[in-house]
């Protein structure tokens, strides 16, 4: 009886952990859930980091009226310490998951990326730094085709 | 547009590694047409990794909303002259280029 049970048991954190398995390699990879989320809320519920507080230890440096959407510099720079990973955010792009960083051993929690914006809209940073989150975020404005706006 | 070559500068300051990286990607959204009207189908970098002397130090995930050929600027902290930086990128069509270069 004792035997069959411990059979039964192992047979079943086996299969617990081919469960397991295919969503550690997911998440290895590209999070699809939370790039083809088409509002912010969601794409950080898919990234599971919903719920950051505002911080102003997260620095944006974007142009304030980019009169090209097609490539509009974003610079990122966390400095609250320990920080692991950033999330870059075009508000209100189709998709509005941009981008997102994890860093290791030493990496500076640093990026500059070129981003396609549809329209005006925040970029918002979400920054994963001891198990919390924080968030910042910054408008720019898009002048299409420079007609104004 | 194909995928194409990459480019990248990385200079030291102090123990930091500057990186700048440019890659030859056409970054197509999905929501472009072509001449007869016909949607030009996705085609964009997924997963790019910083690697210093082989281990990953970033790995980022983007998405077609990264300008096309992509410049990424990077800093790596306790890197030292000779040390090797290599720059690789994956895309949703499964092509991938990689770049390295030593510290100076």
């Amino acid at each position: 009886m004792d035997a069959f049970r411990r059979l039964t048991l192992r047979a079943a954190g086996l299969l617990a952990l081919a469960a397991l398995a295919p969503v550690r390699a997911l998440a290895a990879g590209w999070n699809k859930d939370a790039f083809q989320s088409k509002t912010p809320a969601d794409a950080l519920k898919a990234l599971g980091r919903s719920g950051a507080s505002d911080s102003a230890e997260i620095l944006i440096e974007a142009p304030q009226i980019a009169e090209n959407g097609a490539v509009v510099p974003i610079e990122v720079t966390s400095r609250i310490p320990g920080t692991k990973s950033l999330a870059v955010l075009i508000e209100k792009n189709p998709f509005p998951l941009a981008a997102q960083f994890d860093f290791m051993q030493g990496a500076v929690p640093y990026v500059k990326v070129n981003v396609k914006m549809g329209e005006s809209s925040d970029v918002r940073v979400v920054a994963e730094a001891g198990g919390r989150f924080y968030t910042a975020a910054r408008e720019v404005k898009v002048t299409i085709g420079g007609c104004g706006g | 547009m194909a995928a194409g070559p990459m480019k990248m500068r990385a200079t030291l300051k102090g123990d930091v590694a500057d990186v700048r990286v440019l890659m030859s990607h056409p970054m197509e959204t999905g929501q472009r047409k072509d001449g007869a009207g016909k949607p030009i189908p996705m085609h964009f970098i997924q997963n790019v990794t910083v690697s210093l002397n082989g281990k990953p130090v970033i790995e980022g995930q983007i998405s077609q909303a990264v300008s096309r050929n992509p410049v990424f600027s990077f800093r790596v902290k306790g890197a030292k002259a000779g040390d090797k930086l290599e720059v690789s990128w994956l895309d949703n069509k499964g092509e991938q280029n990689k770049t390295e270069t030593a510290l100076a």
